[in-house]
């Protein structure tokens, strides 16, 4: 058995264990918090490596062969996808030690954070629709109970809507299950492929394309698309900002890694029909959210609505379906997911300092916290696609494939989008960070407030996130040309049934 | 037979909606659960009801006797079934805290997050 590939799984699962365990010591969980998320991105990097050197890896838990055993597959955007888990699983970890209250951490907010991670990387990792079903689960209750913990009014209000929507789709998704089950006689991702690409696909496709937009409906909402995000603004902003973080970084790609996983493996017959609905919804979902945070003067729900907004130009590399809009996607994915923590760090550090996320009542922070006006910059700045920032390729490779389909809609929008984007970072710097703080008697004291070993870890978080940015976008030869390969083998499913179908053990 | 399961199905999924759109936290556990029974009938239905053996190899055979009922799909409700008893559990707990909190278990009231 190939035990390179369920070792994200065994770590973060490990990990969330003994910190159960070391339950009473909140000295022994911070310390098991950090170590086990540098492990888990150890380990991804690891698998990355692996998987760029030798190809598509599977393996069958249990010995059983393809269609009936328990699959766990990962080509190179698994492998991508488990490298930022690992890099937002550690950056949070070191994050959430500066900014968790203790009452958080012995109501278990360590074990809970591993066994999100260790649901994140599950789902990244199965071949089985149903395993999906459940690593799905797995990481909503992790998720649930991190947002309710600390019971305050705000984060129960919030928590119950997240809690209905998130159920619905689950039930959803339960249901297409079934009835694929009842269409195909399989769940193996790699076998429902090689069925449906041969003798169902003619008779049947009408059925096949119903269960298509069952599927995107499911993992639409947990992703957050166009009619189906409302429960995202409602509750993302409540819980304790290493929370949020973690979310916004993690939560909605799983959905979306879903959602590219689906409709470039099996639901592949209709794409005239499914893929020009998604690019459409891509460009409602790109308008809805920008709009929504342009609104906005809370910190956190203005990049709340962001996240909506970068989903769109996500699903626009699907809605392309072609290599280079796989490929984007793919970049894009890593690029939107470092860029919006960073942020929410840089919200929480704001917050440890002036007690409010308010954009109103913020001011004066460039003056006196110049290090993280910097940061805050090469953070909005790649959000908003300036080069050389990541997110200056990541949307170049988008407009070029939309371009080279002739979608011109699609690329309007996106652009139109990027320039609102940008303007909406541009209010948070002018709140945030240029104009002076209302009561002169308060500037002196963020500046004095911003030392010791607590601001060090936010700052330290924070620069690793702007640090990969900068990699991304001044290495963005390279690290495209992994994208480019990961798309090639998402428009390519053979290798990947190729490699479950030949995994034994 | 699946004529009878296919409108039981219906009922629950049509009943289950309603529930939800009920302004009651309560109705809207109990709206939740209907919907999620719905779904596992209907992976029991989807996977055809057949009156064949049980997909046991007997004694001295090689492969199972031919027409055999599906063991998977049961497989399937069944963890279905322990995940939405920890899940409905979990959203107890969670709307009698929120109900706690908030005062009314109406939910038109807990609009505060909302924007």
């Amino acid at each position: 058995m190939n035990l390179l590939l369920p070792f994200p799984i065994i770590i973060s699962m490990l990990t969330g264990i003994t910190a159960l365990l070391t339950y009473r010591s909140r000295t022994a969980q911070r310390w098991l918090s950090v170590i086990g998320s540098a492990a888990l991105l150890g380990s991804t990097i690891w698998l990355l490596v692996e998987v760029e050197r030798n190809g598509i890896r599977a393996t069958q838990i249990g010995g059983w062969p393809a269609p009936y055993g328990i699959t766990l597959v990962a080509d190179l955007f698994s492998a991508i996808m488990l490298v930022l888990t690992g890099v937002i699983g550690f950056t949070v970890a070191v994050f959430s030690l500066a900014t968790t209250d203790p009452a958080h951490e012995t109501h278990g907010f360590h074990p809970l954070y591993h066994f999100l991670l260790m649901g994140v990387c599950g789902a990244f990792l199965t071949g089985d629709l149903f395993n999906l079903y459940v690593w799905f689960e797995v990481m909503l209750m992790a998720s649930f109970v991190l947002l309710a913990l600390g019971g305050e009014r705000g984060q129960l209000e919030g928590a119950i809507k997240y809690v209905t929507l998130n159920l619905v789709a689950s039930a959803i998704f339960l249901a297409a299950i079934g009835l694929l089950y009842g269409l195909a006689g399989t769940l193996n991702m790699a076998d429902l492929a090689d069925k449906f690409s041969n003798e169902l696909s003619k008779d049947e496709s009408g059925l096949i394309t119903t269960l298509a937009i069952l599927f995107l409906v499911a993992f639409g909402i947990k992703a957050a698309i166009f009619p189906l995000f409302f429960w995202l603004p409602a509750s993302y902003h409540t819980p304790p900002v290493a929370v949020s973080a973690l979310f916004s970084g993690l939560l909605t790609k799983v959905g979306v890694y879903a959602i590219i996983r689906v409709f470039t493996l099996i639901f592949i017959q209709e794409t005239g029909f499914t893929h020009t609905l998604i690019l459409f919804i891509a460009g409602l979902t790109m308008i809805t959210g920008v709009l929504g945070a342009v609104a906005q003067y809370d910190m956190r729900r203005l990049l709340s609505f962001h996240i909506i907004s970068q989903i769109g130009y996500l699903l626009m590399g699907l809605g392309l379906f072609t290599v280079s809009g796989l490929a984007s996607a793919v970049f894009f994915t890593f690029h939107v997911s470092i860029a919006k923590t960073a942020l929410f760090f840089v919200s929480g550090a704001l917050h440890h300092l002036y007690g409010t996320f308010d954009l109103k009542k913020l001011g004066g922070a460039y003056q006196n916290l110049p290090v993280l006006a910097t940061l805050f910059l090469i953070s909005s700045l790649a959000l908003a696609g300036l080069p050389p920032l990541s997110g200056f390729f990541a949307k170049l490779g988008l407009i070029q494939a939309g371009l080279a389909q002739e979608s011109y809609g699609i690329v309007a929008t996106a652009l139109g989008v990027s320039i609102l984007t940008l303007f909406s970072m541009i209010k948070i710097w002018n709140e945030a960070f240029w104009k002076p703080l209302a009561k002169s008697d308060e500037i002196t004291e963020p500046a004095r407030l911003a030392g010791g070993g607590t601001w060090t870890i936010l700052i330290a978080s924070i620069a690793m996130l702007a640090a990969v940015t900068l990699i991304m976008g001044l290495g963005a030869s390279p690290i495209f040309a992994l994208a480019l390969r990961a798309g090639e083998q998402l428009m390519n499913p053979t290798a990947y049934i190729q490699a479950v179908m030949e995994a034994v053990k | 037979m699946e004529i009878v399961l296919a409108i039981v199905i219906g009922g629950l999924y049509a009943a289950g909606i309603y529930m939800m759109l009920r302004r009651s936290l309560v109705k809207l556990l109990i709206g939740l659960g209907l919907l999620s029974y719905a779904a596992n009938l209907l992976i029991f239905t989807a996977a055809r009801l057949t009156r064949a053996n049980s997909p046991v190899i007997s004694e001295g055979e090689t492969a199972l006797a031919l027409p055999y009922a599906d063991p998977l799909p049961q497989a399937l409700i069944l963890t279905a079934i322990v995940i939405g008893f920890g899940v409905t559990a979990f959203a107890l707990a969670l709307s009698y805290r929120a109900y706690k909190s908030v005062g009314t278990d109406d939910l038109d009231k807990m609009k505060g997050t909302d924007t």
